[in-house]
């Protein structure tokens, strides 16, 4: 029985492989040997970013608890998700409540809004537990410093995605959380109004540092939570920070790779 | 039939208690499966050089693929009816117009324009509507009130009061949308239905409002 279903399959699978269209996309043969395994990896424009190689140690999951490849698998679910809401949502005063709310109620099923934001708590969960796994496991160390710096830098960007997609919704909790959350930039050392040495930027009797030109305005795009901020959050939440993180996480995964795989003693 | 002398005493002494029960298996059926399994095993990754999947593994590939089909199929199915809501802010494709005598003999109004992408127009014996779609490509025609005429921007098309096509690529006249009295007496304009002159359907009296 097991033949007989699994035979025909073979059949079609070694026809495809065999055929010219897949020797023109994979340029090695079935991964049979250490050479073709490697091959695998290094053609790939996607694989070739992870090891070559890597200890089964180093890939156990009592010891990685997949936290990266989750935190990334949420990043693509809510690139994905979040492409779909932006069929519905308008980033203005007048309808984003409105549209958050018919996203629920007038289109099918109307989770796709939950699902992105439980994906995102999720996210924000899952890289800090990555972090406590590479400190815990001390992959923080030489020749590993630098990949660990980039990783600092992209959780403050899973933080502002999540801090700028807070606003989005434009319900009170919104616009209160962002307007506590921003007025934090006003103590930005020198750039903020309210920030140490900011008042010693003065031209003559003039400040030069004001609440009209200081980091919290050019957060918010005015001096209080409005439609300036709404869009500025909006292209910020759907193309500004996600182009950077997909930027850093290439460089990511690319040093895990150079800096001798998946952590574990070198 | 050799081996059955020999069976019969083994088997007897594992189970004694049944005694039909021997008899049913017999030996002659159970031998054969071990080799088979066994020679099966062997002589396989010689002739694919492929993994061989284990008999206890394979309801769990088949299990596991067929949830994992059925989840991309369900997740797909809904990504696909995502894109399209269940509730439009379009205007309704009927819609009421006023009464007959709003409208002045000879007059092309262009109040219904914008909304709702038809003019109405009322001559001697009747009252009827002309979609506003261009029969060229599609554009929306201009109602020049000095020239009487229609005048589409994009290629320069014209279509007189009636409708027909004079001048310019379109090829056949505009069309007309239903009209009827509703029960206010006001004008009940279905844009649902269309009708052709090419098609000798502007004689249909649901097409106009006949005016005695």
């Amino acid at each position: 029985m097991l033949n007989r279903i699994l035979g025909p399959l073979r059949g079609a699978w070694k026809e495809a492989t065999d055929s010219q269209i897949w020797s023109s996309i994979f340029r090695h043969g079935k991964p049979v040997s250490n050479r073709n395994r490697a091959l695998v990896m290094m053609s790939n424009v996607f694989l070739h970013l992870h090891p070559v190689k890597s200890r089964k140690a180093g890939i156990k999951l009592r010891y990685t608890w997949c936290m990266g490849g989750i935190t990334f698998f949420l990043f693509l679910a809510l690139t994905f998700t979040g492409l779909l809401l932006m069929f519905y949502y308008r980033p203005t005063v007048e309808y984003a409540y409105a549209d958050i709310v018919d996203l629920q109620e007038h289109v099918p099923l109307g989770i796709m809004r939950e699902l992105h934001r439980w994906g995102a708590h999720a996210m924000v969960i899952t890289v800090w537990l990555h972090m406590l796994r590479v400190f815990m496991t001390g992959s923080y160390k030489p020749p590993r410093e630098f990949n660990w710096g980039i990783g600092v830098v992209l959780l403050v960007l899973t933080l502002l995605l999540s801090f700028t997609g807070y606003l989005l919704p434009w319900d009170q909790l919104a616009i209160w959380a962002i307007t506590v959350g921003s007025n934090m930039a006003r103590a930005t050392p020198l750039l903020g109004t309210e920030g140490p040495l900011s008042a010693s930027l003065t031209l003559g009797d003039i400040n030069l540092i004001n609440s009209g030109n200081d980091a919290r305005f050019a957060l918010l795009g005015a001096r209080s939570v409005g439609q300036p901020t709404l869009l500025r959050f909006y292209v910020l939440h759907c193309v500004g920070l996600p182009l950077i993180a997909a930027f850093l996480m290439a460089v990511h995964f690319w040093r895990v790779r150079k800096d001798g795989g998946i952590s574990g003693p070198l | 039939m050799s081996e059955n002398p020999e069976r019969p005493p083994a088997a007897s002494g594992s189970s004694g208690s049944s005694g039909a029960a021997p008899a049913k298996r017999t030996p002659t059926e159970r031998t054969p499966v071990g080799p088979k399994i066994a020679g099966a095993k062997r002589a396989a990754p010689k002739k694919t050089g492929a993994k061989q999947v284990s008999r206890r593994e394979f309801p769990f590939l088949i299990v596991g693929w067929s949830v994992f089909t059925a989840a991309m199929a369900m997740g797909l199915t809904a990504v696909g009816r995502f894109l399209f809501p269940n509730v439009l802010t379009e205007p309704p494709s009927t819609f009421k117009a006023g009464f007959p005598d709003d409208f002045s003999i000879g007059v092309v109004d262009t109040r219904f324009k914008e909304r709702y992408q038809v003019w109405i127009v009322r001559d001697e014996e009747k009252i009827y509507a002309l979609s506003t779609i261009c029969t060229h490509l599609g554009c929306t025609p201009n109602w020049l009130e000095a020239e009487s005429k229609f005048k589409c921007p994009c290629h320069g098309s014209g279509f007189y009061a009636t409708g027909i096509n004079f001048e310019g690529p379109a090829p056949r006249p505009l069309e007309r949308v239903g009209v009827s009295l509703a029960d206010d007496g006001q004008l009940l304009i279905d844009k649902s239905r269309l009708f052709k002159f090419e098609a000798s359907q502007w004689e249909d009296p649901a097409s106009f409002l006949a005016l005695t």
